[in-house]
């Protein structure tokens, strides 16, 4: 076994198991925890494909800011363990219904009638005077697909908005300092120098 | 030596494998060890430099050999007695995260240090990804810091940890921003790649072109390892000690040395992207055959000193921003700053602006 190939079978199995724990675990952090690990085993695995990009991306978005907020989230809730366990049986055959759907599904797409060494070639190793990956991908993005690339990234902004907008409520009876207030405050409007006869 | 030398060729030959993997931990080990002591005599430098500020004297009792030595001993004598301290975990403790905590806080602030490039052709790895590398490994920093606060159990912890991750992820976005500006200025995102960029004259340096993105960055820099005046994570006077209360022993040690790596992390970084790196500062003055004889090394030691020293600065000069003021600066004044000079450098590279991009 090359060298490669152990580090390759060592992340996989790695990977199987933590996005399995994300499902089995109770304690949603654990679950939430355990995604942030199999997100690092399937950067690993696009590390040995060469595609760096993609790898560090992964861990910089995912890891680095969705899962921490995510984790944020998840850490505030007070949530009760027995209450989720409650509906388990009775919603199981629905449960199971779906998961063998979805692995039915799954199994005509990755089936081997679509899917080995024959259908896809192996993979060359990347030329040493290559494009490095991060440019390659840049200018595919910016020239061929540079429509796409920018109304998705308008989707994204209009959703960031919209979120904002649900959530914004005007409060009257709130009380908040208004700093660019506090900062332009000058010593006439709050201090008053009155002139009066001493008291005996 | 020869025959060690002979030996290491025939082993080498014999295990490449192996042989590449030892290589690369001897590299690691020369690189962690000074980085270490460096952490340990930080404290001692920050103690004694803030004492003075505060016209006070700082640690000078703990000497070597029955001398006094200006207490230099003291950051040893820290050091063993946390090392022999009791580790007391609470009861209600998430035992396995509340150990992992501190590990995950240390962990990404060294791992770092794996692109970063000492002098030209100096570097552990010198990969054409650095700076995305180094985004993610500073991002990934902020696990330690949460787990160890919901791992704890405990009101402050929890409270310093929900205040540290949201500074955290809000200042990482300024931080990025200020290094795309930089990426865009240099046309690379290795790391030497961005230091030979700079080169010319002093002024050739990012500092100038990219004078706010400077600024912003190291502001963020402050701000994303929880130091002073943006360490609210910590806040004693409300939540005692953040995130870190319940720790003891050298899981706390773990904490502070993750902490202050982290800020030498920033600083080396400040001074590699905006201060030209190994660059030597009187490069295309007359005075440049005198220095030639310095290496490119000590320069880049030097800048990074001056960034560590501005930390001690700020912690003794500042007093803590409230809450509110720090998102405030994050998220309404230094996004749209780092944006629009984005735009600016942007111009600049495209229409070849003398001086720095032609």
């Amino acid at each position: 076994m090359s060298y490669e190939k152990f580090i390759f079978y060592v992340f996989a199995a790695l990977l199987v198991f933590s996005a399995s724990m994300v499902i089995v675990r109770r304690n949603p952090v654990h679950s939430a925890l355990f995604l942030v690990f199999a997100f690092f085993n399937s950067a690993v695995l696009w590390m040995l494909l060469e595609a760096e990009f993609l790898a560090i991306t992964l861990v910089l978005v995912y890891v680095g800011a969705v899962m921490v907020l995510f984790l944020f989230v998840i850490m505030m809730l007070d949530i009760e363990l027995a209450a989720i366990r409650a509906g388990f049986v009775r919603y199981m055959g629905v449960g199971a219904l779906i998961a063998l759907a979805m692995l039915v599904e799954l199994a005509m797409v990755v089936g081997p009638a679509r899917f080995g060494l024959d259908k896809f070639a192996k993979p060359s190793p990347m030329a040493a005077n290559a494009l490095p990956n991060t440019e390659a991908i840049g200018e595919q993005l910016y020239t061929v697909y540079v429509y796409p690339f920018e109304i998705a990234a308008v989707i994204l902004l209009v959703g960031i908005v919209a979120a904002i907008g649900l959530t914004l409520r005007r409060r009257p009876e709130k009380k908040t300092q208004n700093i660019s207030e506090q900062v332009r405050v000058k010593r006439a409007d709050r201090v008053r120098l009155v002139k009066m006869d001493a008291e005996h | 030596m020869d025959a060690i030398l002979n030996l290491w060729n025939s082993f080498s030959q014999d295990w490449p494998t192996l042989a590449t993997l030892i290589l690369i931990l001897l590299k690691i080990v020369v690189i962690m060890l000074p980085l270490m002591v460096l952490v340990a005599y930080y404290t001692y430098a920050e103690r004694k430099i803030i004492g003075y500020m505060q016209v006070r004297i700082g640690p000078n009792r703990v000497g070597f050999f029955g001398r006094h030595a200006f207490g230099l001993g003291q950051p040893l004598a820290d050091a063993f007695k946390l090392m022999f301290k009791e580790i007391v975990i609470p009861t209600k403790a998430n035992r396995v995260l509340f150990v992992i905590a501190p590990m995950l806080s240390l962990g990404p602030a060294l791992a770092a240090w794996a692109v970063f490039p000492f002098n030209e052709g100096m570097a552990l790895a010198d990969i054409n990804a650095g700076l995305l590398y180094l985004l993610a490994m500073t991002s990934v920093g902020v696990y330690g810091v949460i787990i160890a606060g919901w791992a704890s159990n405990s009101k402050y912890a929890l409270l310093g940890a929900m205040r540290s991750a949201a500074q955290i992820v809000s200042y990482e976005i300024a931080m990025g921003f200020a290094l795309v500006g930089v990426l865009v200025a240099a046309g690379s995102l290795n790391l030497s790649d961005i230091v030979r960029a700079q080169s010319g004259s002093l002024l050739h340096w990012y500092w100038l072109p990219l004078l706010p993105l400077f600024l912003i960055y190291f502001i963020s820099g402050v701000a994303e390892t929880n130091r002073a005046p943006f360490d609210v994570a910590e806040g004693e006077s409300e939540i005692v000690a953040g995130f870190h209360v319940d720790y003891s022993g050298m899981t706390f040690a773990a904490f502070f040395l993750g902490e202050y790596a982290n800020m030498i992390l920033v600083s080396a970084l400040t001074a590699l992207m905006f201060m030209g790196g190994w660059l030597s500062p009187f490069q295309g003055t007359p005075l440049e055959p005198f220095f030639a004889w310095v290496p490119g090394f000590v320069w880049l030691v030097a800048k990074t000193f001056f960034f560590m020293y501005l930390f001690l600065w700020f912690r003794a000069t500042f007093p803590r921003y409230r809450y509110d003021q720090i998102m405030r600066l994050g998220w309404k004044v230094f996004i749209p700053i780092t944006i629009v000079w984005i735009l600016v450098v942007g111009l600049a590279v495209v229409y070849q602006l003398p001086w720095w991009f032609d």
